[in-house]
C-alpha cells in the first residue's frame, strides 16, 4: 500500500512540474518579449543624469529616496510630450513641497535643441538628456511619452504610456506623494 | 490491483507478463504463445498496474505510445501548416495593420485567412507550445513507465529459468550433445562465448550469456537528448538566455547596448565598398548596377566600471576595437553584433555664407554642427549669426511654429538671427531646404547653403543565445541514442544442462537474429551442442523475412 501511494505522489510531482514547465512557456511568451520587461513593483533601475542647466548638477534616482520621482521620457517632435508638459509645470509647483518631485528625460537630442524647447514652453522643471539611451533602455520605452511613477520606497508604482491631461497629472503626483510626519 | 504469485513463490506486480524470478509465462496469453513477447522483458509496464485515481489516469493517457504518436503527427501538421507562407517574422512590415494587409495582397483571400487565423504566427502560438509540451510530457511519461521497470528486470535478471520460459523463446535446442564428455559442455560454452564478447554468469547447472545489454537503453537515452533539446528552446524564454534586438548608431555616436547591461557601442565609421567593375551579363540580367565588395562598422565596445549605473556614460573602459564585416561579428561574452542595415549620409554638418544678397558679397562662412548646434557663431565683432531655432526634421508650421516629425535630421531647417554692420539690430531668416522665409519683410542679407557633410549609420543588432550549447548537447545526445538503438543489439543465452546431461538452450536478441545465429552456430560447433531451431520458421516464412530485416524496434 504504502509502495503504491509513493509511486503516484511521484507521478503526481512529475506530473506537475511537467505541467508547470508548460505554463511558464505559453505564459512569458506570450506576456513578454526577450528582454525582461519593467513592471510595477519593481525596483526602480538605478540612473545618473547630467541636468540640462546646471552641468554640476547630478540627478541620481537614489539621491531621491524618500521622495516621489515623476520621470517623463520625451522628445521634441513628440506632439502629445509637447501638451502633457505644461500641465506637468503646473502641478509641479504645486506637489514639489509635498516631497514629489519631477524629472524629464529628453531621448538624445541636442542641448541646443532641448534647451530651445524648453525655453519656447516656459515650463519649470528638471530636465535632462539621456544621451546614450541607457536609461531609457533600463525603463523599457519604446513609445513617448511614457511616464513612470516611482513611490518613495522606490518602487514603480505605475507605468503610463501616451499623453496625460492636467486631472491625471495630480492624481499621479498624488499617488506617490509621501506620507507626512 | 492484485498481486501475482508464480508457482516459483516470486511476488510479481499485476500486469507482469513473465515473472520476474523464474520466467514462467504468467498470463493466459503468454500462456498459450508459442513464442513469448519479450518487449520489456516480460515487465508490467507501470502505467498497466495501477489505474484508478486522477493522477494514474493522466500517467497513464501520457504514458500510451498511440497517444504519443497522435501527438508526434499533431505536432508534425502544425509545425508544417506553418511554413505554407512565410511567418511574420520574416515580414519585414512593422504594424498589424500592414501584416494583414500583406498577407492578403500577397497571397489573396487564403493569406487573409491564415493571417486571421493566427497561423502566420503560429510557433508562438500558446496552442502550438501546449502541444509541443503535450509531447516533452509524452516523451518523459513513456519513458520512465517503460523504462525503469525494463531496467529493473534486465539489472535483476537470473541466470536459471523456467522450461516453460526456455521453450517460448524464439530459437531453442534440446537435446543430447553430439560427442565429447559432457560434463565439460558448459565450461566450453562459456569459453566460447567470453571469446565472442558475452558475458557470462553460471549457477549451478545453469548459465547465462549476455551481450550488448546497453543497446536496450538506446531509445531512452534518445528521448533524454529530444528532452534536453526542448528544454534548451524553452529556456529562450527566461529573461538574458536569449537576446535578439537590434539598434542604430551614427558615426560618432555612442549607445547604450540594449540587453546587454552596462555596456556602450560606439560607431567609429561605417565603410561601404562598392566593386568598379563593368556590368557583366548577369548583373544586367538581374538588375543590378553595382555590386558590393565590403559591409564594414569599425566600433569601440565600452563597458562601466562596476559601480556604474544607467545614463552615467563616464568611466568607460575600452573593451574591444573592432571592425565588423559580415561573417565577422564583434563577440564577447556569448553577445555578437552583426550589421543588419546601414543608410547613408545622413545630413550631419550644415555650412553656410552669410552673403549679402545684393552684392553676392560673403561675410563669414557659418558651420552648423547639427549634433551639437550653438546658439551663436560669432564671425566678428559686429558680425554673428545667432540660432533662435533648429528642426531637424521640419514639417510645416503650426499656430506660426515650426514643427519637427522625428529628431533625425532629414529635412532641418534654421531660424537665425543675422546681425551685421549694416543690421545692427539683426535681420531674421528662416532656412529650410529649398525655401526661405523672411518673416519681417526683405532681408538684406542671407545665410546661403553651400555645402554639408554627412556620415552614415550602422544598423546593428545585438544577438546571445546561450541555449546552442545545450541545443547542440542534446542533438548529440539525441544521436548517440539512435546509433546504440540501431547498431548495436541485446543477445541472450540460456543454457542449462539437465540431470541427464541434455542440454536445453534459448536464445534471444531485440534485433538482427542473423548475428545471433552466427553466433550460435560458432557456440554449438564448438561445445557440440545439439542444432538448435527457430520456432518462427515454422509458422510464417515470408513474414518473418521481413521482420528481419526491419528488426525489433521495440523501446
Amino acid at each position: 500500500m504504502d509502495k503504491k501511494k509513493k509511486r503516484s505522489i511521484t507521478r503526481g510531482v512529475i506530473l506537475v512540474v511537467l505541467l508547470a514547465a508548460i505554463v511558464y512557456t505559453v505564459y512569458t511568451s506570450a506576456t513578454n518579449d526577450k528582454v525582461k520587461v519593467l513592471q510595477v513593483g519593481d525596483k526602480a533601475p538605478e540612473f545618473e543624469l547630467v541636468d540640462l542647466y546646471e552641468s554640476g548638477l547630478k540627478h541620481r534616482l537614489s539621491d531621491y529616496e524618500g521622495k516621489g520621482i515623476f520621470l517623463n521620457f520625451w522628445g521634441t517632435w513628440c506632439e502629445p510630450c509637447k501638451k502633457e508638459m505644461p500641465a506637468m509645470s503646473n502641478q509641479y509647483a504645486i506637489y514639489k513641497d509635498q516631497g514629489v518631485e519631477v524629472l524629464a528625460i529628453n531621448i538624445a537630442q541636442t542641448d541646443f535643441e532641448v534647451k530651445k524647447f524648453i525655453e519656447s514652453l516656459g515650463v519649470h522643471f528638471p530636465v535632462a538628456i539621456d544621451g546614450t539611451k541607457g536609461v531609457m533602455t533600463a525603463y523599457n520605452v519604446d513609445l513617448l511619452p511614457a511616464t513612470i511613477l516611482i513611490n518613495p520606497e522606490g518602487e514603480v508604482e505605475k507605468i503610463i504610456t501616451g499623453e496625460m491631461n492636467e486631472t491625471q497629472i495630480a492624481s499621479y503626483m498624488e499617488s506617490i506623494k509621501p506620507e507626512q510626519e | 490491483m492484485d498481486k501475482i504469485i508464480c508457482v516459483c513463490g516470486h511476488e510479481n506486480p499485476a500486469g507482469t507478463k513473465l515473472c520476474g524470478k523464474c520466467g514462467r509465462p504468467l498470463t493466459e496469453e503468454a500462456k498459450q504463445s508459442k513464442i513469448v513477447d519479450m518487449k520489456y522483458d516480460g515487465a508490467a509496464i507501470r502505467s498497466k498496474t495501477r489505474n484508478k485515481s486522477i493522477v494514474d489516469k493522466i500517467w497513464n493517457f501520457f504514458s500510451s505510445v498511440k497517444v504519443g504518436i497522435a501527438l508526434i503527427i499533431i505536432n508534425l501538421i502544425a509545425a508544417s501548416i506553418g511554413t505554407i507562407f512565410p511567418q511574420e517574422f520574416y515580414i519585414s512590415v512593422s504594424t498589424e495593420e500592414e501584416k494583414a494587409i500583406y498577407y492578403e495582397k500577397t497571397y489573396g483571400s487564403l493569406g487573409k485567412l491564415y493571417y486571421e487565423l493566427g497561423l502566420s504566427d503560429i510557433y508562438s502560438s500558446w496552442w502550438f507550445q501546449v502541444l509541443v509540451g503535450m509531447l516533452a510530457i509524452s516523451i518523459i511519461v513513456a519513458s520512465i513507465d517503460r523504462g525503469i521497470p525494463l531496467h529493473r528486470s534486465l539489472k535483476n535478471q537470473r541466470v536459471k529459468r523456467h522450461e516453460s520460459f526456455m521453450k517460448r523463446q524464439r530459437v531453442i535446442s534440446e537435446g543430447p550433445i553430439t560427442e565429447g564428455d559432457s560434463a565439460k559442455t558448459l565450461s566450453l560454452v562459456e569459453e566460447k562465448l567470453k571469446k565472442l564478447k558475452y558475458k557470462v554468469r553460471r549457477e549451478g547447472n545453469a548459465l547465462l550469456a549476455e551481450r550488448g545489454r546497453f543497446a536496450r537503453y538506446g531509445p531512452y537515452i534518445n528521448h533524454v537528448g529530444l528532452i534536453i533539446f526542448l528544454t534548451a528552446v524553452m529556456l529562450r524564454l527566461v529573461p538574458g538566455f536569449y537576446v535578439d534586438e537590434s539598434m542604430w548608431v551614427r558615426e560618432g555616436e555612442m549607445r547604450a547596448v540594449p540587453g546587454m547591461e552596462g555596456y556602450f557601442i560606439e560607431n567609429e565609421e561605417f565603410i561601404l565598398e562598392l566593386h568598379d567593375n563593368e556590368a557583366t551579363e548577369n548583373q544586367e540580367l538581374q538588375g543590378v548596377n553595382v555590386v558590393a565588395k565590403n559591409y564594414q562598422t569599425n566600433v569601440k565596445l565600452y563597458k562601466q566600471a562596476e559601480d556604474a549605473i544607467p545614463g552615467k556614460a563616464d568611466n568607460l573602459e575600452l573593451v574591444k576595437e573592432y571592425s565588423i564585416k559580415v561573417n565577422h561579428p564583434l563577440q564577447h561574452e556569448g553577445y555578437s553584433f552583426y550589421q543588419m542595415d546601414f543608410r547613408l549620409n545622413e545630413i550631419k554638418t550644415m555650412n553656410f555664407e552669410l552673403t549679402n544678397k545684393a552684392t553676392g558679397e560673403s561675410l563669414g562662412a557659418v558651420s552648423v554642427d547639427l549634433t551639437n548646434p550653438q546658439d551663436e557663431y560669432v564671425i566678428d565683432d559686429q558680425t554673428k549669426v545667432e540660432l533662435l531655432g533648429y528642426y531637424p526634421d521640419f514639417s510645416g508650421f503650426e499656430n506660426g511654429e515650426p514643427q519637427t516629425a522625428t529628431p533625425t535630421p532629414n529635412n532641418p531647417a534654421f531660424i537665425f538671427k543675422m546681425t551685421t554692420p549694416e543690421n545692427p539690430e539683426g535681420e531674421v531668416s528662416f532656412v529650410a531646404i529649398q525655401q526661405t522665409i523672411e518673416p519681417n519683410g526683405d532681408n538684406e542679407y542671407k545665410m546661403a547653403f553651400n555645402s554639408v557633410e554627412t556620415r552614415n549609420m550602422s544598423g546593428l543588432t545585438v544577438h546571445k543565445d546561450s541555449s546552442i550549447p545545450w541545443l547542440a548537447l542534446g542533438g548529440a545526445i539525441f544521436m548517440i541514442g539512435v546509433a546504440i538503438g540501431s547498431y548495436w543489439n541485446h543477445r541472450r543465452l540460456w543454457v542449462e544442462q539437465l540431470e541427464d546431461g541434455t542440454i536445453r538452450l534459448a536464445a534471444h536478441t531485440n534485433k538482427n537474429w542473423f548475428g545471433m545465429k552466427k553466433d550460435l552456430d560458432a557456440v554449438t560447433e564448438y561445445a557440440h551442442l545439439p542444432k538448435y531451431i527457430d520456432q518462427s520458421d515454422d509458422e510464417k516464412d515470408d513474414e518473418d523475412e521481413e521482420k528481419e530485416k526491419e528488426g525489433d524496434s521495440t523501446l
